[in-house]
C-alpha cells in the first residue's frame, strides 16, 4: 500500500510504487482529467502540481511523490466555482477538442501563481505543452485575461 | 408512434448516459430518460423536455472543429428555440440503421459536417417548429397561420395567448409532419451566422469531460497492443509464458496474425508486460525498404511516360518548348503523422449474442460495421457509441483500432476491454499523409506571361491504399485536389491556356491516409511556390503576376488577404509571402510575414488568412479553425516528417516528431470574406496555404528556395 495525497484527500493504492503518477491517478484513483499524450514528458497533457509546482506526471513514479501534495485539474474548481484561469478559458472559448486543456490550465495556473502578470515571452517560456488543435492564440489571450482579473 | 419512439429514444446513449455510467447491454432502457416522464421526441433531430430543455441530435462527430455547435445552431435557427436551453446528443449508428438512416451520413471528414448536412438538419428544425405551432393552435382552436414561434414560446396573434415548447411537445409529436417547410433566408438568421460560444466547453476545463480513453465499465480490463512494425508484415511468434505471470496480466492475445496485445488490470501493467514480451516479426516485402528507396521510386515517376491526366488544356509541352524562357523545379513532400492528442483507443464488450463498442471515431457507421465484422455477429446485434474525440484530423476515419478492440474482447467474453495504444504505437501505425514528389515545368513568353505549364505529380494514392474500389480506371482523382478543371470542390484558380497536370502513381508499402487538408497540402506548396518562381523568372511581383491569371472568386479572396496584410508594407527586416488555393468548397488565401536571423533562425511573425466559405455559420469558430489550421499546417511545414528504415517508421514520439509550440505561434488574423451564396468547408481549406505562404516569405528573406519539406532539414542562413 502506498499513500498519496491528491486534491486534499489521502488515497491508499495497491499500484506498483514504480507506476507513473499519471496512471495511478487515472486507473487507480479514477481521476481521468489528467491525460496521457506521450508518456515521455514532451506534451504536457499530464501536467499536475506537486506542492504547487508544475510536474509532468507521466514521468513521476508514485514512490517519488512521498508526502507531497498533488493537485490535479479536478482539484481546481471548488464547489462548482471555476477558478480565475478556468473562467478566463471559458470566456475566451479556448478549447477545441479539449484533450490538452487540463494540462494547459494546470501549467497556466502555476505560471500565474509565480508570475501574476506574465509578458508574452514569459508565457512562451512557461507554456511548452502541445496542442494539436492549435488553440495557442486563445490560450495566450486567456492567460492575459486571467492576469487582469 | 409515441411508444415505439420512446423505446427507441431510451435506447439512445447520450453524453449524459456516458457520464453517468453506461447503459450496458441491449434491451436495457436508457433509464434516466425513461424516468423523465414527458420527454418528447418531436422528430429525429429534436427532443423537447417538459421544462423546455431542447436536445438536438447530432450525427457528425465532434473532434474539436465545432461542428456540434454549428449544426445545433442551424437546427435551433429553424426551430426558433431558446439557445440557452439547447443541449446535444449523438444518436448511435445502430439507431441510424434501425431507423432507415434517418440521420443520414455519420462520416465526419473532408470538412463536410455542415456543408453536406445543412439542408436536412435545418429542415428537421423547421419541421419540428411547425409541429409545435400546430399543436398549440389545435389546443387553442385557432388556425396555425395565426400563431408564431420565437425563443421556445408560441404566441397567437389575435388573443395574445402564449405557451411554451415544453407544454405542447407531447401533442406536437402526434402531429403530421408538414411536407414542404420553407427554410429561412440567411439574412434573417438570429442564431446561425453568429459567433456563439461552443456548447461543449465547460467540462473540458474541469477534467469532467470523458474521452474514449477515460471510459470505465464494471469489471473492465485494459489492453495495449503492438502491430507489425512494417505494414504488410506478419506476427511470427511470441512467448506469452514470459509475461503471463507479471502483475495484473490476464491474457496475451494474437490479433489477425499481425499484432499482439496484452490484457491486464491496468494500462501500466499491460504496457509493462507488452514491453517485456519477446516478439518476432516477419516483415514481409516492405522490410527491405527505406526512405531513399521510396525517394528513388518517386523520382523515376517524375519522368515516366505513363501518367493519369487530371487537368489538361491546349498543348502544354509544345508551348513550353516554344517559350522564350523555360524553368523547371522539383519539389517533394514527406510522410506525416496526424498525432492526435488522444492516442487511438476503443472499448468493447463481446458476448456470443451481442457486441457493443465505445470510442472516438470520425465515422460512426464504419466503426459499427467494423465492430460487427470483428464480432462475427449480424450488425443489428451490435452497436457503437461515439465519445468526444481528442482530435481526429482524418486519422479516426479508419476503424483499425475498433477491430482490434473487438477481437481482443472476443477472446474474453463478457469482460469489457479498453484498448489503449501507446503514443509509440500511434506514431508508427498511422495512415500517413501520402508522400509525393512533383516536377513543374513552365514556359514564359516574351510578354512575361505563362505560355505553358506542366505539373507532374509522382507518388502515393490514398484511394489505392485505403479505398481501391473508388479508383476510376486506376486513377485517383483525389490526388488532383486544387488542380481540378472547375467544379465546386477544389477548382484550379489560374487561367492558363496550355496546361497539363498528371500523376504517375507510385505506391510504397507505407499505408497512406486522409490527413487534415489531404492532397491540397502538397499541391498548394507545389503550385504556389512554383508560381513565385515563375513570377521571378518573368521579373514580376508575385501578386501582380497572379492577378493576371486568377479566376474571379480566387482573386477576390487573395485580394482580401493582401489588403488586410498590407502587401509590400512589411516592417523592416520582415518579408512577406503569399499563397491561394480552393479546397473543400472554399476559397482561401494567406499572407505570411517572416524574418530569418543571421544565424538562420526563422520567426513567423504574422499570418493573414482569408477564407470565402460561403455561409459562415459561426464566425468565431471559423476564426479558431483558421488559427488552428495554421498551427497544424506550420507544424507540418517546419517539422513534419516520418522517415522509413527497414520498412518501419522511425519517429516514435514527440521527441522525434516535433510539433509547433506556443513560442512559435504567429499572430493569425483571419478575414472571413462574406459571400453567403454557397456552403464551403472550414476545418481544412486554410491549412494548405500555411506552408507555401511561409516558404515564399522565406525565399524573400534568404534567397533560399525550399523545395523539400520539412523546413527543419534546411540551413536558413542567407545564401
Ligand atoms: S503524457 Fe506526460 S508529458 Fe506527455
Ligand atoms: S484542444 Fe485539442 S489538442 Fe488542444
Amino acid at each position: 500500500m502506498v499513500a498519496v495525497t491528491v486534491n486534499g484527500k489521502i488515497y491508499n493504492t495497491n499500484a506498483d510504487p514504480r507506476t507513473p503518477l499519471l496512471w495511478v491517478l487515472r486507473d487507480d484513483l479514477g481521476l481521468t482529467g489528467t491525460k496521457y499524450g506521450c508518456g515521455v514528458a514532451q506534451c504536457g497533457s499530464c501536467t499536475v502540481h506537486i506542492d504547487g509546482v508544475v510536474n509532468r506526471s507521466c514521468r513521476v513514479p508514485l514512490n517519488a511523490v512521498g508526502r507531497r501534495k498533488v493537485t490535479t485539474i479536478e482539484g481546481l474548481a471548488q464547489g462548482g466555482t471555476l477558478t480565475k484561469v478556468q473562467q478566463a478559458w471559458l470566456d475566451n472559448d479556448v478549447p477545441q477538442c479539449g484533450y490538452c486543456q487540463s494540462g494547459m490550465i494546470m501549467a497556466a495556473a502555476a505560471l500565474l501563481k509565480t508570475t501574476p502578470k506574465p509578458t508574452d515571452e514569459e508565457i512562451d517560456a512557461a507554456m511548452t505543452n502541445i496542442c494539436r488543435c492549435g488553440t495557442y492564440q486563445q490560450i495566450r489571450a486567456a492567460i492575459h485575461d486571467a492576469a487582469k482579473g | 408512434m409515441t411508444t415505439t419512439t420512446l423505446n427507441r429514444r431510451n435506447f439512445l446513449a447520450s453524453s449524459a448516459a456516458i457520464a453517468g455510467g453506461f447503459s450496458l447491454g441491449f434491451g436495457v432502457p436508457f433509464s434516466r430518460a425513461e424516468a423523465q416522464t414527458g420527454v418528447q421526441e418531436i422528430n429525429a433531430w429534436v427532443v423537447i423536455h417538459p421544462d423546455d430543455k431542447v436536445v438536438i441530435r447530432i450525427a457528425r462527430s465532434e473532434m474539436g472543429q465545432g461542428t456540434l455547435t454549428g449544426l445545433a445552431q442551424l437546427v435551433a435557427e429553424e426551430l426558433e428555440c431558446d439557445w440557452a436551453k439547447v443541449t446535444t446528443e449523438y444518436p448511435t449508428p445502430g439507431q441510424n440503421l434501425a431507423r432507415n438512416r434517418v440521420w443520414g451520413n455519420f462520416s465526419t471528414g473532408g470538412s463536410q459536417g455542415i456543408r453536406q448536412s445543412n439542408q436536412y438538419v435545418r429542415q428537421g428544425g423547421a419541421t419540428a417548429r411547425e409541429m409545435l405551432i400546430q399543436a398549440a393552435a389545435k389546443e387553442w382552436n385557432v388556425p396555425a397561420s395565426e400563431c408564431s414561434a420565437a425563443n421556445s414560446v408560441i404566441t397567437h396573434k389575435g388573443t395574445g395567448k402564449t405557451t411554451t415548447y415544453g407544454k405542447v411537445a407531447a401533442a406536437a409529436a402526434k402531429m403530421e409532419p408538414p411536407k414542404d417547410v420553407k427554410l429561412k433566408d440567411a439574412k434573417d438568421w438570429k442564431i446561425a451566422g453568429k459567433g456563439l460560444k461552443r456548447l461543449d466547453t465547460r467540462d473540458k476545463l474541469t477534467g469532467a469531460q470523458l474521452y474514449g480513453i477515460d471510459l470505465k465499465l464494471p469489471n473492465m480490463l485494459t489492453a495495449t497492443i503492438r502491430d507489425t512494425p512494417v505494414n504488410g508484415g506478419k506476427l511470427k511468434s511470441f512467448d506469452a509464458a514470459k509475461v503471463e505471470k507479471m502483475p495484473g496480466v490476464k491474457k496475451v492475445v494474437a490479433i489477425d496474425g499481425r499484432a499482439v496485445a496484452v490484457v491486464a488490470n491496468s494500462y501500466w501493467q499491460a504496457r509493462t508486460a507488452l514491453a517485456a514480451l519477446p516478439v518476432e516479426w516477419d516483415p514481409g516485402p516492405g522490410g527491405s525498404v527505406s526512405s531513399s528507396d521510396i525517394a528513388a521510386m518517386l523520382a523515376e515517376g517524375l519522368n515516366a511516360t505513363q501518367a493519369f491526366v487530371g487537368n489538361q488544356a491546349g498543348d502544354a509541352k509544345g508551348a513550353i518548348d516554344k517559350a522564350a524562357k523555360k524553368i523547371e523545379a522539383v519539389y517533394s513532400y514527406p510522410y506525416q503523422n496526424h498525432a492526435t492528442m488522444e492516442p487511438m483507443n476503443c472499448t468493447a464488450l463481446w458476448t456470443p449474442d451481442k457486441c457493443e463498442a465505445w470510442g472516438p471515431t470520425q465515422n460512426g457507421e464504419a466503426a459499427l460495421a467494423a465492430t460487427a465484422e470483428a464480432a462475427g455477429l449480424p450488425v443489428n446485434k451490435c452497436d457503437f457509441r461515439k465519445t468526444l474525440l481528442g482530435g481526429g484530423f482524418g486519422r479516426r476515419g479508419r476503424s483499425d483500432y475498433v477491430r482490434q478492440a473487438v477481437l481482443i474482447a472476443k477472446e474474453m467474453p463478457g469482460t469489457p476491454i479498453k484498448l489503449i495504444w501507446s503514443r509509440e504505437e500511434d506514431m508508427t501505425h498511422c495512415t500517413f499523409h501520402p508522400i509525393m514528389a512533383c516536377k513543374l515545368t513552365g514556359g514564359i513568353d516574351a510578354a512575361g506571361n505563362i505560355a505553358g505549364l506542366h505539373v507532374r505529380l509522382s507518388g502515393q494514392s490514398i484511394l489505392a491504399g485505403l479505398l481501391p474500389q473508388n479508383l476510376q480506371n486506376g486513377m485517383d482523382p483525389v490526388v488532383f485536389q486544387g488542380f481540378n478543371n472547375g467544379g465546386t470542390e477544389s477548382a484550379y484558380g489560374y487561367n492558363i491556356d496550355n496546361l497539363l497536370v498528371d500523376h504517375a502513381m507510385r505506391n510504397p508499402h507505407v499505408l497512406p491516409g486522409f490527413w487534415r487538408g489531404v492532397n491540397t497540402n502538397q499541391n498548394a506548396i507545389f503550385m504556389e511556390c512554383f508560381m513565385d518562381e515563375l513570377a521571378e523568372a518573368a521579373g514580376q511581383d508575385p501578386l501582380e503576376f497572379r492577378r493576371k491569371m486568377l479566376k474571379p472568386r480566387h482573386l477576390r479572396v487573395l485580394n482580401a488577404a493582401v489588403e488586410k496584410a498590407g502587401w509590400g508594407k512589411a516592417p523592416a527586416g520582415v518579408h512577406q509571402g503569399l499563397a491561394q488555393i480552393m479546397g473543400y468548397g472554399s476559397y482561401v488565401a494567406a499572407v505570411a510575414e517572416v524574418s530569418v536571423s543571421d544565424a538562420g533562425q526563422l520567426k513567423i511573425h504574422r499570418i493573414v488568412a482569408a477564407t470565402d466559405c460561403g455561409h459562415a455559420v459561426n464566425p468565431a469558430q471559423i476564426e479558431r479553425q483558421i488559427a488552428g489550421s495554421f498551427v497544424y499546417g506550420l507544424s507540418a511545414a517546419l517539422y513534419g516528417e516520418c522517415t522509413v528504415k527497414d520498412g518501419a517508421i522511425e519517429q516514435t514520439n514527440f521527441d522525434t516528431y516535433n510539433v509547433m509550440r506556443m513560442d512559435e505561434m504567429p499572430k493569425v488574423e483571419s478575414v472571413i470574406v462574406p459571400s453567403g451564396d454557397f456552403w464551403g468547408g472550414v476545418g481544412e481549406p486554410t491549412i494548405a496555404v500555411a506552408a507555401p505562404a511561409v516558404l515564399n516569405a522565406i525565399y524573400r528573406a534568404t534567397g533560399k528556395r525550399i523545395r523539400t519539406l520539412p523546413v527543419m532539414n534546411h540551413d536558413l542562413r542567407k545564401a
